[in-house]
């Protein structure tokens, strides 16, 4: 059984079918690329795990556990969506920093907003702790305790963002505003933020599509380091065909809504079954080699 | 008549105009927020209503709002619906049509400041595990606030002129006493000093806004 199992996942918007019943799996510690041209529901397929569109058919089981149904979601809470939904981490095209925070406020932002909760359950253990007291006393030390961990629940807090800024090599740069990071410090943030809430699986939906070229680099770098250093679990929809090449485990090829062909990168880039492949691959070459030709016509 | 006789006689138009003001903004700041999300709720029959009801507002004259809020109900209910507020009748009248005229103003530009949010930053939060509240108070609500400083101070500077149009249900204004000192002792100066006023007025809110806006422009969304 494989750590990330997805099953027969559809999604139409209307009446066009988007997704036409994904199935793939993934094992801890596996990377692995999405690629397809544009329109063939890559980006729905990320959001569908994210919960951020619900699927209209199909299983997705992490570990063992379904942690998406669709058929009993519509029973579920939000509350359980929202727990369930940190089993995955997500870094958008667009990164989507929250513009009025520094990178490490944006960090911290998430893991902060879970220390209440946190307080409120270590205050009841506090209580059977404290119960031989005197009333006054009791309360005091409860308060004076709670207020302790308060404190030690957001130091650490702030201790693992700067951990994670210095990781993705932002360490000059935690008291910054998103307006004034380049594009590429933007999305190592916004990659530093996704990992703050400790997800089981990172996606990342086209993370360099944005960025003009020369920025492109270092997030690839810090995708790549976080894989040789951390062993993360990922997934990423990408159009850098040398980077899925050089850092998948498994890749997938997509077209119109279905997975056309899949398996490890020598297999689906250097011995592509499907003619789709082999035509998608062919372009992706061409327009390669185009975009460099008109880089040195730019000269 | 004495400068110190129109001053104080303006003066007290003044107080009447400021008041006028204060209340419109206390109570038009809140509904408007109502009134926003009743325009962008799910529910497509409030939401038509209520947009339809926007529409009309701000498609008529206020002027002509001020004689419909005091005359029809009367005319409606055949009984004079402001007798009990006995002198603040015609203000509580001028009031409630300000009110509910600048209610239908601020919605749009909450409307407004809302949607220029972009989806984004909703789905960044949501995928971080926040609740729908922390999304609002803690990531969406300053980023508002933001956008809407610019066009709210505009429509604020528009209402301390606007307040004026009052007197057309005779609510003692400070234009109204300027006018019954232009027609009692022949005097024209004292509405042009009566302009002084606004122009201090709006010139203290201009400062306030702009300091408003500087504390908020640390960063661009
Ligand atoms: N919310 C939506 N409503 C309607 N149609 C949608 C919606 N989201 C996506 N689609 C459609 O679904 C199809 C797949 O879109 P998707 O964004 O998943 O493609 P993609 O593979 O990510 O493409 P790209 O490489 O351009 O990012 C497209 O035809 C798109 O127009
Ligand atoms: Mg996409």
């Amino acid at each position: 059984m494989a750590y990330l199992e997805v099953r027969n996942i559809r999604k139409s918007f209307g009446s066009t079918e988007v997704l036409k019943g994904i199935d793939f799996d993934l094992k801890q510690g596996e990377v692995l690329s999405i690629i397809g041209s544009s329109g063939s529901g890559k980006t729905t397929l990320l959001r569908c795990l994210n919960y951020l569109e619900t699927a209209d058919e199909g299983q997705v089981s992490l570990n063992g556990d379904v942690i998406f149904d669709a058929n009993t979601i519509k029973q579920e809470s939000s509350d359980q969506i929202r727990t369930r939904r940190l089993n995955f981490g997500m870094v958008f095209q667009q990164f989507n920093l929250f513009p009025q925070y520094t990178a490490l406020e944006n960090v911290m932002l998430a893991p902060n907003q879970v220390v209440p909760s946190i307080l409120k359950a270590k205050k009841a253990e506090f209580k059977i702790q404290y119960e031989d007291l005197p009333f006054i006393e009791r309360t005091r030390t409860i308060n004076r305790e709670v207020r302790k961990y308060r404190k030690y629940l957001l130091d650490n807090n702030k201790e693992m963002a700067k951990e994670l800024l210095t990781r993705v090599g932002l360490h000059d740069k935690m008291g910054n505003y998103p307006c004034e990071l380049s594009g590429g410090q933007c999305q190592r943030v916004a990659i530093a933020r996704a990992l703050a809430m400790r997800p089981n699986i990172l996606c990342f939906d086209e993370p360099t599509s944005a960025l003009d070229p020369e920025l492109t680099g270092e997030v690839l770098k810090v995708i790549r380091e976080l894989k040789e250093t951390t062993n993360s679990t990922m997934i990423i929809v990408t159009h850098e065909m040398e980077f899925a090449k050089h850092v998948s485990d498994k890749v997938i090829f997509m077209a119109n809504g279905v997975v056309e062909e899949a398996g490890t990168p020598k297999q689906v880039f250097d011995h592509p079954k499907s003619e789709k492949t082999v035509a998608f691959l062919k372009k992706a070459v061409e327009d390669t080699e185009y975009e460099e030709i008109g880089a040195v016509d730019n000269v | 008549m004495s400068f110190a006789n129109v001053t104080l006689e303006l003066l007290s138009g003044f107080g009447m105009t400021c008041l006028l003001f204060i209340l419109t903004l206390a109570f038009a700041l809140p509904l408007g927020l109502i009134i926003c999300f009743g325009s962008m709720t799910k529910f497509k029959p409030v939401r038509y209503i209520v947009r339809g009801f926007v529409w009309i507002i701000r498609g008529t004259p206020l002027m002509l709002q001020l004689f419909v809020v005091f005359y029809v109900p009367g005319m409606v209910f055949n009984t004079p619906i402001f007798a009990p507020f006995g002198d603040y009748g015609r203000f509580v009248a001028a009031l409630i049509a300000f009110v509910i005229n600048y209610a239908c103003y601020f919605s749009e530009i909450y409307r407004g400041g809302i949607e220029s949010i972009s989806k984004g930053q909703y789905e960044a939060g949501q995928v971080l595990g926040m609740t729908k509240g922390q999304i609002f108070f803690k990531i969406v609500l300053k980023q508002v606030i933001k956008n809407i400083v610019p066009p709210m101070s505009n429509e604020i500077i528009t209402l301390v002129k606007d307040t004026s149009l009052a007197r057309v249900i005779a609510v003692a204004d400070i234009i109204f006493k300027a006018e019954e000192i232009l027609s009692l002792k022949a005097l024209i100066w004292p509405l042009f000093y009566a302009g002084a006023f606004y122009l201090i007025f709006n010139g203290l809110l201009t400062l306030l806004f702009r300091r408003t806006e500087k504390s908020l422009s640390y960063f661009h969304s």
